[in-house]
């Protein structure tokens, strides 16, 4: 890539995501979040979700490791958050069930409390829900990466049945609350700035969701575009081949798995922000489907087109096929057929049946959308 | 100088080379010639450590590769380019070069041997920014020649690299490797292509059933009665 042209993209993508960021502040402090619940719900989830399909696209799309783990490792992410953040207060109320919390250090408070405890102490709570994800993947990862394809698939779908189970048991039930929701820990909405009278002056949530999410997906991206990223596209293109220019092939797949499941574990502590409780019943095999849709609808093997497809698929779930739901009798008396609970369901797997038969290559297929605004580079700029 | 010793190799009970022996010095050109399923590309294999040999051994300079991970012994300077060209079609061409590099961390040296490889192959330089799978067999051919060269290695391994391409580009193929041969580059050559193989080797090595049958220099065996039949046709 020639180097005048790789800087302005650079510029231009670095300014269209602080424009980006700008919006979402600008929108939460002009609509009024209560009355349009279902806009913001849909940009937070979306924000998260785009983080866990880029973490799946990473493996799935660019190391060509098909793996189903990933509502396994959101869980492991979420908890770790949750347990590491619940205020010492609160815990009480919490574990009400099993007398209390087996840990009662709060990460916010041990940082200071206040807004700056607030802030540090969620981003280790974040950074260690990763590294909790990132080090039993490391451990699983040894046997299942022996594994090809369909089967290494049915190992970590496996895998996320049993850290759900495993979570659910009573035995742990001091820490991990037992089959009950774990709450009351900091959530996106703490981050909304108030004044001394306890109103809002200034409205952060979706700023920060967008933000915490856009600094890992960065992240992926500056890894995809490194000599392991492109290592990790040899091994998915031809193994054989990878292995004769050198690359270590168990290394680099254990290297991919850890990664994406350090992101899928942050974006698990995301969802619990986003769903201000976490409980190990809600990251289900559905869970790791819906990111699965979103990667194929994106473009296997494209970041930009996770986001895009997140963006939709959880506006079109949460927001736009509502509608799809209600039993609706128009003017005249006349009902609308079909329409009543679950059908909002039925619509979205139509949907998806076509999407898998008429348009397998996804909204981008392996492009980013900075390559469909650009024109192709010139042939002779051979050199980066 | 490649020396290989007495080198018994066997997958699933079926031995592939019952105790080969041969030797590769440096800035020669050295093919292995012989038919479907004799071996070839079980020595190959096996110098790259992607096969486990059960006895003999392999030295390079002196050192054994037997036992050693794939990573090392392309870092001692021996690359291959694989039987099928087995270009990453979904890069593209400058990217493929990339990866030929990926145990080398000196940047300049990688950006000074990208112009290296352009000029050995200019259709490759023309065709930078094209993913690697709509390129034509005899430019996936040199792409997969200009990949291994990417590692800078002292020994570069050639397996098949005329298979399924038409007589002239094969012609072309075989002038780059003599060329490369020229510029320090010691080359082993895996050929079906006897014919061809034996015209460009300094030193030839027939392989039958895993067991080396006859050897000697290139023009030797072109002219070896039983060569003549066996590879290359009666009246070749």
């Amino acid at each position: 890539m020639n180097g005048q042209t790789s800087k302005k993209r650079i510029w231009y993508t670095a300014l269209a995501i602080a424009a980006l960021l700008a919006l979402t502040i600008v929108l939460e402090n002009v609509l009024d979040p209560n009355r349009n619940i279902m806009v913001f719900t849909s940009l937070k989830k979306g924000a998260v979700y785009a983080l866990v399909a880029v973490s799946m696209n990473l493996l799935n799309g660019f190391t060509g490791l098909f793996s189903l783990g990933q509502a396994g490792f959101m869980l492991l992410g979420a908890y770790t958050y949750a347990i590491l953040t619940i205020p010492a207060a609160s815990r009480d109320a919490v574990y009400y069930i099993y007398n209390g919390s087996a840990i009662n250090f709060s990460l916010p408070e041990l940082f200071g409390g206040g807004a700056v405890g607030l802030v540090l102490g969620v981003l280790a709570a974040l950074v260690l829900a990763g590294c909790v994800a990132a080090i039993v993947a490391w451990l699983i990862g040894l046997p299942v990466l022996r594994l090809k394809s369909d089967y290494l698939a049915i190992a970590t779908l496996g895998f996320g049945e049993i850290i759900r189970a495993v979570f659910q048991w009573d035995t742990l039930g001091p820490v991990t609350n037992g089959a009950n929701a774990l709450k009351n820990f900091p959530t996106f909405t703490n981050f909304n700035i108030q004044n001394a009278n306890g109103e809002t002056v200034l409205r952060l949530s979706t700023f920060v969701a967008f933000l915490l999410s856009g600094i890992c997906i960065a992240i992926v991206v500056l890894l995809i575009n490194s000599t392991y990223g492109r290592a990790f596209k040899a091994i998915r293109d031809d193994e054989v081949a990878a292995e004769a220019m050198g690359i270590n092939l168990s290394k680099h797949k254990r290297l991919s798995f850890v990664i994406s499941s350090f992101f899928a574990g942050v974006g698990g502590g995301l969802f619990a922000m986003y769903a201000n409780q976490a409980q190990a019943r809600t990251f289900t095999t559905a869970m790791t489907y819906e990111i699965l849709l979103i990667v194929v609808i994106g473009g296997i093997g494209s970041v930009s087109g996770s986001c895009l497809a997140a963006f939709l698929y959880v506006a079109a779930s949460e927001w736009w096929l509502r509608f799809l739901d209600t039993e609706t009798v128009l003017g005249n008396g006349f009902q609308v057929p079909l329409l009543r609970n679950g059908f909002r369901m039925v619509v979205f797997s139509i949907v998806i049946m076509i999407v898998v038969l008429f348009f397998r290559r996804g909204i981008m297929g392996d492009k980013e959308l900075p390559d469909l605004l650009a024109r192709r580079p010139r042939r002779k700029e051979g050199t980066e | 100088m490649l020396k290989i010793e007495n080198l018994h190799v066997s997958y699933g009970g079926i031995q592939a080379l019952r105790g080969i022996s041969l030797e590769v010095p440096d800035g020669k050109i050295v093919t292995l010639i012989g038919a479907n399923g004799a071996g070839k590309s079980t020595t190959l294999r096996t110098i790259t450590g992607l096969v486990k040999a059960s006895s003999g051994s392999i030295l390079w300079n002196g050192e054994e590769l037997l036992g050693k991970s794939i990573d090392k012994i392309i870092g001692a300077g021996i690359a291959m380019s694989p039987e099928g060209r087995r270009v990453f079609a979904d890069m593209s061409v400058l990217e493929n070069l990339r990866i030929g590099a990926y145990l080398r961390t000196d940047k300049e040296g990688i950006e000074k041997d990208i112009q290296w490889v352009y000029s050995l192959f200019p259709r490759l330089e023309e065709r930078s920014w094209q993913l690697a799978g709509t390129l034509s067999g005899g430019e996936q051919q040199m792409l997969a020649v200009g990949r291994a060269l990417m590692s800078r290695p002292q020994l570069m391994m050639l397996d098949e690299p005329s298979l399924g391409l038409a007589p002239l580009v094969v012609q072309d193929i075989f002038t780059i490797i003599q060329e490369i041969n020229r510029q320090g580059v010691t080359v082993l050559l895996i050929e079906q292509n006897a014919n061809m193989a034996l015209k460009t080797a300094d030193l030839a090595y027939v392989l039958e059933t895993g067991t080396i049958t006859l050897s000697g220099t290139g023009a030797e065996l072109l002219a070896n009665e039983k060569v003549r039949d066996a590879y290359l046709g009666k009246n070749g």
